[in-house]
């Protein structure tokens, strides 16, 4: 079976001085990788590698699949509606998944559809990124912090869903510091460590 | 074989302890001969040469005019292939020269304006004219003022480095089609232009001096390159080892 | 790869466009105000007018292609959606391309429909007015794509709008040339085709070109 997302000795630098030490990560069909690691260690940063937003300084990265990125800034346009923003994340990348109003419900947000986006709380717009995983259909995801600002029923929400995605041979990469996702298959881990500063 | 001697002395050049060295070791030669060119090219000019039959002496301003507006433009060629280096091969120290050459240039280009415009004053009775070659010289200093201040705007200094050095290459494609559309406009607005040379070409004797100070200009701006290139990276690496070697190796 | 997603991103600028009502009109706000003072700056007179009229309209669709480059890449930076462009499989020169697209329909087509309203306050020839259409249609779309690569190559930096002014104004020096000279010498009842054909020639150079910066300088600014 052939890596949906692969990346080998992968590393970024800024200023001219790597982030954190490059690392190897290869995820199939079904599996997860947690990241791990103390803040500002180079969580985020290693996502948005992974996801090919940022250029990797060292290394390379294998994206065999659709990618969804979902980032703490949530990309989601305050001055729209709930809806207007799912069917721009459905129209804009992958095939077509749940249909908006489907995904509402499934992320906790029936009835919240014609809402601007702006007067959600901060929980109900993780939400919506949550449910923009849902209307476009992509094999690999990408999560930064995806428990961030959830109630303990929004967590067990991201656990379902990352049950349901893993099932249906997608794969994840998240990072995490508070809850560790509970998952059927225990997922692989990844500690990331901040790179030396020899001449420090 | 030699190509690849090239080639390690090059990436050699990229490593900041080296270029730091080559610079220090460098850039004084460079001064010492636009100091000696300089000199001799000054004597000539205004007491060798003599006074031209229309406009006296006045014309001998143009022994700083013309060398000055030769070297904005060369400076800008020189930065645009730092920059094109420092893009395609990402070295850090080319970055740093391609934006360092950006105030020198500006500043020549400023020296350029300024003595055409006192130029200017006994020879068309204004301080400015919208003289094609004088306006467009008027936007390459705004060109390099936006280089310099994209660069000046970033906090990581190698991020802001590489944004001005696409604005550089923009530049670089721009600034021969400003050129062509401002003598358009001129031809177009004001019938004849009033040139500097007017129809007569210079005579032969006029000429050495020129050379002279052009050779100065050229090797001046080498020399204020290297010297603000070793202080820029200097002042960036200013916590890492090898500067502390070299500052407890001075003190 | 199909165009779905292109269409995607036109449909939603707009409608952020539309339900940002007040702001989108700022570019017709603007070439009226330059309309109204410039008469009342330099006299009724129509002879002077006239003569100036082409450079006036000019300077107005600038001054509105400019106002709205602060909101051209900025706010996708801050919510997040314009690091989106990187995760998808159209090409972010692609994407790019349809941003200046929506910002050229917003601050440039109202400006060129309201041309011959401007061309009659401003006593422009008749003969002239088809020619400076003609120049705005042409050269407005150039204003974006400058606006466009300045404001992309402003994004990492947090006092972008002064700096913005002192990146562009080099870069329009020529489009302002032709395209003011086009409708001058229309108005003169010369040929106006050597400077429109410059002018088309600007736009040809530069729509490959433009995106293709703008694109490298987005992706060095998101770093």
């Amino acid at each position: 079976m052939s890596a949906l997302l692969s990346a080998e000795q992968v590393g970024f630098t800024r200023s001219g001085e790597l982030v954190f030490e490059p690392v190897d990560v290869n995820l199939g069909a079904g599996q997860a990788l947690v990241v791990s690691g103390p803040n500002g260690s180079g969580k985020t940063t290693l996502l948005r590698v992974l996801a090919g937003i940022l250029a990797p300084a060292c290394g390379r990265v294998d994206r065999n699949a659709l990618l969804a990125f979902l980032g703490h800034l949530g990309a989601v346009k305050g001055d729209l509606s709930v809806r207007e923003n799912l069917q721009f994340a459905s129209r804009f990348c992958g095939r077509p998944g749940l249909a908006v109003n489907q995904a509402l419900a499934r992320v906790g947000l029936a009835g919240l559809g014609l809402r601007p986006a702006r007067a959600l709380s901060a929980g109900q717009k993780r939400r919506v990124g949550l449910a923009g995983l849902l209307v476009a259909r992509r094999e690999i995801w990408l999560l930064d912090e995806p428990y961030a600002s959830l109630d303990d029923a929004g967590g067990e929400l991201v656990d379902r869903l990352l049950n349901e995605h893993l099932a249906d041979g997608g794969t994840v990469a998240l990072s995490t510091h508070q809850r560790q996702p509970r998952l059927e298959q225990e997922p692989g881990r990844l500690l990331i460590s901040p790179a030396g500063r020899p001449d420090e | 074989m030699i190509w690849k001697k090239i080639k390690v002395g090059f990436h050699k050049l990229g490593s900041p302890p080296v270029f730091y060295r080559v610079c220090q070791v460098v850039a004084p030669w460079l001064w010492a001969g636009a100091a000696v060119c300089a000199a001799f090219g000054l004597y000539k000019a205004l007491f060798v040469v003599p006074p031209d039959y229309q406009q006296s002496d006045s014309f001998r301003i143009l022994y700083v005019h013309v060398p000055a507006a030769w070297q904005a433009m060369a400076g800008y060629l020189v930065m645009s292939i730092l920059a094109i280096i420092a893009l395609v091969w990402r070295i850090r120290t080319t970055e740093i020269m391609a934006m360092m050459g950006a105030p020198i240039g500006a500043a020549f280009t400023t020296i350029c304006l300024a003595t055409g415009s006192i130029w200017g004053r006994p020879m068309w009775g204004t301080w400015w004219a919208w003289d094609a070659r004088l306006t467009s010289m008027l936007v390459l200093l705004f060109v390099y003022l936006g280089i310099m201040g994209l660069y000046a705007a970033f906090e990581d200094k190698r991020k802001g480095a590489r944004v001005a050095c696409i604005l550089i290459l923009v530049g670089l494609v721009n600034i021969p089609i400003i050129h062509f559309s401002v003598e358009w406009w001129t031809t177009l607005h004001q019938g004849s232009t009033i040139s500097f040379f007017g129809e007569s070409s210079m005579d032969a004797s006029m000429m050495p001096p020129l050379w002279w100070m052009v050779i100065a200009t050229k090797l001046m701006f080498g020399a204020a390159l290297l010297d603000r290139s070793r202080n820029e990276l200097v002042e960036q690496d200013r916590r890492k080892g090898w500067v502390r070697q070299k500052m407890e190796a001075t003190a | 790869m199909n165009g779905r997603p292109l269409l995607a991103l036109l449909r939603r600028d707009l409608r952020l466009a539309v339900r940002h009502g007040g702001e989108s009109l700022m570019p017709l706000v603007f070439l009226f105000a330059v309309l109204i003072l410039v008469p009342l700056g330099v006299g009724p007179g129509p002879n002077l007018l006239a003569a100036i009229a082409p450079g006036m309209v000019w300077v107005a669709a600038l001054l509105a292609s400019l106002l709205a480059l602060e909101h051209l890449f900025r706010p996708d930076l801050e919510d997040g959606t314009l690091e989106q462009w990187w995760t998808g499989e159209v090409p972010v020169g692609l994407l790019v391309a349809v941003r200046l697209f929506s910002h050229w329909l917003i601050t440039g087509l109202p400006v060129i429909l309201f041309a011959p309203v401007a061309a009659q306050m401003l006593y422009l020839p008749d003969r002239a007015l088809g020619v400076l259409m003609l120049s705005l249609l042409i050269g407005t779309p150039l204003l974006s794509l400058i606006g466009g690569l300045a404001s992309a190559l402003t994004l990492g930096t947090n006092r972008g709008s002064v700096l913005l002014s002192i990146l562009i104004f080099p870069l329009v020096v020529p489009v302002l040339i032709f395209a003011t000279g086009a409708v001058s010498a229309a108005a003169d009842g010369l040929s106006p085709q050597a400077h429109l054909g410059l002018l088309a020639a600007l736009l040809i150079l530069a729509l490959p070109l433009v995106p293709l910066a703008t694109t490298a300088a987005l992706k060095l600014n998101i770093e």
